[in-house]
């Protein structure tokens, strides 16, 4: 072989390894792609309970919203009996699950018997569309049933940067001027009360607020987990003029269900719905926090497994250390738990509400509260959409 | 706010169209296999963001 010859076959041998490389990239590229755009376009069943009299969407509220991924269902279960209006808030930050299965746990199950109850199960819908950018989030997780169970995405704390770019240097909140980190522009619950012609997750906080002006809604929850790191848990973050409420709710729960503590709405700090809601419309807000250690920092491995269960050895190694607001042994902060928690809170503010304000009730049956979830596991009270009549499945 | 933000996010996914560019020209010209394999990794987040999958 003369030295032609011999070029020509090393030239032609690495032709022949790129492909290889690149052919394995690209495999790669394809198995990886597919999962992220399943994640991203995977739809959730909701069955409706026969409470549920309406569907609409957000942007039947104000327009802003309306061809974007955060044009989210709106559920009405009205009892067609005089009283108060409370809207939930489920999936505000989507890698808080608790929150958004304790909203559909209502969604499917709620029947209301006097006052009217809105819910969202999916307020920031881009933000369930991805997980953290090098995290190493599972895509998604599995609620175990009797017919099999039910997957869900997992989501993350800030809209999805594909629906949303980019990020500014420094987040400058609207209207308040403070200045926030730059990530929380794409946090929903920084960006209260949102501007109409701001960014996609402005603009969802905005709608949201029309919603809680035009259907005149009295109490507003949004629902949340928190890390054992965070001071904030275990907690009914109040607003000043929600206090009354908040306190008899956390007695009486304290009393007779778990421990659960109440917090002040700091005046000054903003963009968060417990001090927007309340300083921008009639209504009450509050905001419920329940522990998930898959949040903690000092976590280990970030599983399926240990989000549903809530046991991490690395957390619990924190807590002898004196590191959490919160305490946590071997037995973790399963996920039953952590949805009980958030029904019993909803049932007994309703309930406390009507204690205070007999002429405008609020009553709810068909809901479990927290020893119903734990004895029974959320999975129990989630309906099969292969059973149900079409015309009541909806799609998150 | 919202022109302001489209202009960039055209201008970011042409920068990441560019850099694609360049590292499959550099892996077609490279000759060490190492070297080769570091590109594919390295090209896989952009051709990713730039499909619009992650």
């Amino acid at each position: 072989m003369n030295d032609q010859q011999g070029a020509a076959a090393t030239g032609s041998n690495a032709m022949i390894r790129k492909l290889v490389f690149s052919s394995l990239g690209l495999a790669l590229l394809i198995s990886s792609g597919i999962s992220f755009h399943r994640s991203r376009h995977r739809a959730e069943a909701v069955v409706l309970s026969e409470g549920v009299t309406e569907v609409r969407r957000l942007s039947d509220y104000h327009d802003c919203v309306a061809g974007s991924v955060n044009d989210c269902n709106v559920y009405i279960i009205d009892s067609g009996k005089p009283g108060a209006t409370m809207f939930i808030m489920g999936g505000s930050h989507p890698e808080e699950p608790a929150g958004r299965l304790a909203a559909w746990l209502l969604a499917e199950n709620a029947v209301m018997e006097e006052g009217r109850l809105i819910l969202v199960l999916s307020a920031n819908r881009s933000a369930s569309t991805v997980t953290r950018v090098g995290g190493a989030y599972p895509p998604d997780f599995t609620i175990p049933t009797s017919w099999g169970g039910q997957l869900f995405r997992l989501g993350d704390r800030w809209s999805n940067p594909l629906d949303q770019w980019p990020d500014p240097e420094v987040y400058i909140h609207y209207p308040s001027r403070q200045n926030l980190a730059y990530v929380d522009i794409r946090n929903l619950n920084r960006t209260w009360p949102g501007r109409a012609n701001g960014t996609l997750t402005e603009r969802t906080c905005y709608a949201f607020m029309e919603l809680i002006r035009q259907e005149k809604v009295d109490i507003f929850i949004d629902l949340h987990e928190a890390e054992l790191q965070y001071p904030v848990i275990n907690t009914i973050v109040m607003h000043e003029r929600g206090e009354e409420l908040a306190t008899f709710t956390s007695m009486m729960l304290s009393d007779m269900e778990f421990n659960i503590g109440t917090e002040n709405s700091p005046k000054n700090l903003h963009g968060l719905s417990h001090r927007e809601v309340g300083d921008n419309s009639d209504a009450i807000s509050l905001l419920f926090e329940a522990p998930e250690p898959f949040l903690d920092a000092t976590r280990g491995r970030t599983t399926r497994e240990q989000l549903l269960t809530g046991i991490d050895e690395f957390v619990v190694k924190a807590g002898e250390h004196g590191l959490l607001f919160e305490r946590i042994d071997e037995n973790g902060w399963p996920i039953d738990v952590r949805v009980g928690r958030h029904t019993s809170t909803i049932l007994m503010t309703m309930e406390m509400w009507t204690e205070l304000n007999p002429d405008r009730p609020l009553a709810c049956r068909s809901v479990p509260r927290y020893a119903d979830v734990i004895r029974n596991g959320t999975g129990h009270y989630l309906r099969d959409p292969a059973g149900a009549d079409p015309g009541r499945v909806v799609y998150e | 706010m919202g022109i302001l933000m489209t202009i960039i996010t055209v201008i970011y996914y042409l920068l990441i169209a560019a850099v694609c560019l360049i590292l499959i020209t550099n892996l077609i010209r490279e000759r060490k296999w190492e070297k080769e394999i570091l590109y594919i990794v390295v090209l896989m987040p952009f051709l990713l963001r730039l499909l619009r999958l992650k």
